[in-house]
């Protein structure tokens, strides 16, 4: 579209286009600076104007006890990024096994798939913090020899939760290749097992990569909750800065920080959504 | 046909030469009787195409003696041996069988050596080295040698339908099904594909194809069956089926597709 250096001159009509389509794209960046100072002095008047804004400021962006709260909370948040890390390929692993167990035929498989149902029926209704609170009180209750830490077993909460959601995206993408693929896979003398690993399940997941990205993005901040169970990651840490200094402002900065830690992989899934979509289109024109 | 040769591999081949036949199969979708007590028998180096009307029965035959659908009644057997006994190893079988589908079925998640080198590796398997040598091997002979690291989506029509036939055979099949190879390609696209399959009944390679491409029929059939409801109606050489057709409805069928412009 832009590639109208090299070719032939372009006529007097295609000339007028070209000094159009640029005007129009001045006249657009234009509103487009004014509608957005408008906006932000609109906000700015409200907020600032309101009649509880300096008591807000105060106990919530008060930069003293944020950078006093700063180091603990920091120390917390490479728990939680630890934790995030260790969940995500633990549930990658448990939806994956979920899903192909789902798939499973004859009749010695019955009840794994009867427990592979159940299991993504009960745990995708499960509120996360129920299941927190059993594992991580519940638990260690039973004084059994060799129960792990709190921060495994709510670590565990998040597995057996999110790879419940997993599983289904995965069986969704297991579902979308086409039977003539299964159908070709077996032709050749491959066993069902085989057919699975090497035709169906690199097909799938290439399908699922953007939905299950988003699950994590979604998981990254729901790591924050083991702070409910007591160990001290960023939540936790902030919680203990708000009751020093009688003051909010160390949850802001969890949230801050956890929002800069979403931000790249939110970047990774954009992308590659992007890339697939544009592959699959690429697909539909070949 | 030469039938004096002695069967290559798989258990107990008969001394007649027979590679397949079947007897009595029937299968059943539903209400509709797709195959109706079908026999036929096929020897080894035998080239028999199928015609016949959409519906007739043609690719549900050829996914039966894949093992691709269960029949409801018959038996088939593959030199000799019972196939469609449920005590068998399907894969077994299938190894022993290629199978060529309509929409190619390439793994588009694969480059072409990777394609056709799946089975020889996993099922078969020979070591990488080996089974991309022979794989380019057979490239090479069908003139593909230079897209083997293309994926199936970079290559037309009739490439990939040639690949898909390379990926059936670098497994030395016993028998070859063709399954209406030539149906999704452009017109144009045929000739390369009809070429490859006149190269492998020279090589003499047992094979048994579903079409409506009559042309084909003409070119590379020893013996042309016209199925119709489940059976086959009439058969012989193509002179005999195609040139003077003895049943009303092969007659029809066949008046339909000159009409078409497809003989």
């Amino acid at each position: 579209m832009t590639g109208t250096a090299a070719a032939p001159a372009p006529s007097e009509v295609q000339r007028g286009r070209l000094a159009y389509r640029r005007r129009q794209t001045v006249k657009s960046v234009l509103v487009a600076a004014g509608s957005t100072v408008a906006l932000g002095l609109i906000l700015t008047v409200a907020i600032t104007g309101a009649p509880g804004f300096d008591r807000v400021r105060e106990s919530f962006f008060d930069p003293k006890v944020a950078a006093e709260t700063l180091p603990d909370i920091l120390v917390g948040l490479w728990l939680n990024i630890r934790l995030l890390v260790c969940c995500t390929i633990g549930a990658l692993i448990l939806g994956l096994l979920i899903a192909v167990l789902r798939t499973l035929r004859g009749p010695v498989f019955f009840p794994f798939r009867a427990l592979a149902i159940g299991y993504t029926y009960s745990f995708r209704g499960a509120p996360l913090i129920i299941v927190l609170y059993v594992l991580t009180l519940g638990v260690p209750g039973l004084r059994l020899a060799g129960t792990p830490s709190v921060v495994v077993l709510g670590g565990i909460a998040l597995v057996i939760t999110y790879g419940a959601y997993m599983a289904e995206v995965f069986r969704a993408g297991i579902e979308s290749v086409h039977p003539s693929q299964r159908a070709a896979a077996r032709s050749l003398g491959l066993s069902y097992r085989q057919s699975m690993r090497f035709v169906v399940l690199p097909q799938a997941v290439r399908r699922v990569t953007p939905p299950l990205l988003n699950d994590v993005v979604s998981m990254q901040k729901d790591v924050g909750l083991i702070s409910l169970a007591g160990p001290i990651d960023a939540i936790r840490a902030a919680q203990i800065g708000v009751a020093e200094h009688y003051n909010f402002t160390p949850y802001i900065v969890a949230g801050a920080l956890f929002v800069l830690m979403a931000i790249p992989l939110i970047a990774v899934t954009d992308w590659v959504t992007l890339r697939s979509a544009r592959r699959q289109s690429a697909d539909g024109a070949a | 046909m030469s039938t004096d040769e002695p069967a290559g591999r798989g258990p107990a081949a008969p001394a007649d030469g027979t590679v397949l036949s079947c007897a009595g199969v029937r299968k059943r979708f539903g209400s509709t009787e797709v195959l109706a007590g079908f026999d036929l028998a096929v020897a080894e180096h035998e080239v028999v195409v199928l015609i016949g009307a959409s519906g007739s029965g043609k690719s549900t035959l050829l996914r039966c003696v894949n093992l691709l659908e269960e029949v409801d009644d018959g038996t088939i057997h593959l030199d000799g041996e019972h196939i469609t006994d449920p005590r068998i190893n399907p894969d077994r079988v299938r190894q022993r069988i290629g199978l060529v589908f309509q929409s190619y079925n390439l793994f588009p998640h694969l480059s072409v050596l990777d394609n056709v080198t799946l089975a020889p590796r996993r099922v078969h398997r020979i070591v990488r080295a080996a089974a991309e040598e022979r794989a380019m091997t057979w490239l090479s002979r069908v003139g593909l040698a230079d897209k083997a690291k293309e994926y199936p989506d970079r290559l037309s029509g009739g490439q990939q339908q040639r690949v898909a036939i390379v990926r059936a055979l670098v497994n030395s099949p016993r028998l070859l099904l063709l399954d209406e190879v030539t149906s999704a390609l452009d017109p144009e696209l045929v000739g390369e594909v009809l070429t490859m399959v006149r190269d492998l009944k020279s090589d003499g390679m047992t094979m048994l194809l579903a079409t409506h491409e009559m042309g084909f029929a003409k070119q590379v059939a020893d013996r042309v069956c016209f199925l119709s409801e489940g059976r086959i109606l009439e058969q012989g050489t193509p002179a005999e089926v195609l040139g003077d057709p003895q049943q009303p409805r092969t007659r029809q069928f066949l008046q339909r597709i000159i009409e078409s412009g497809r003989l």
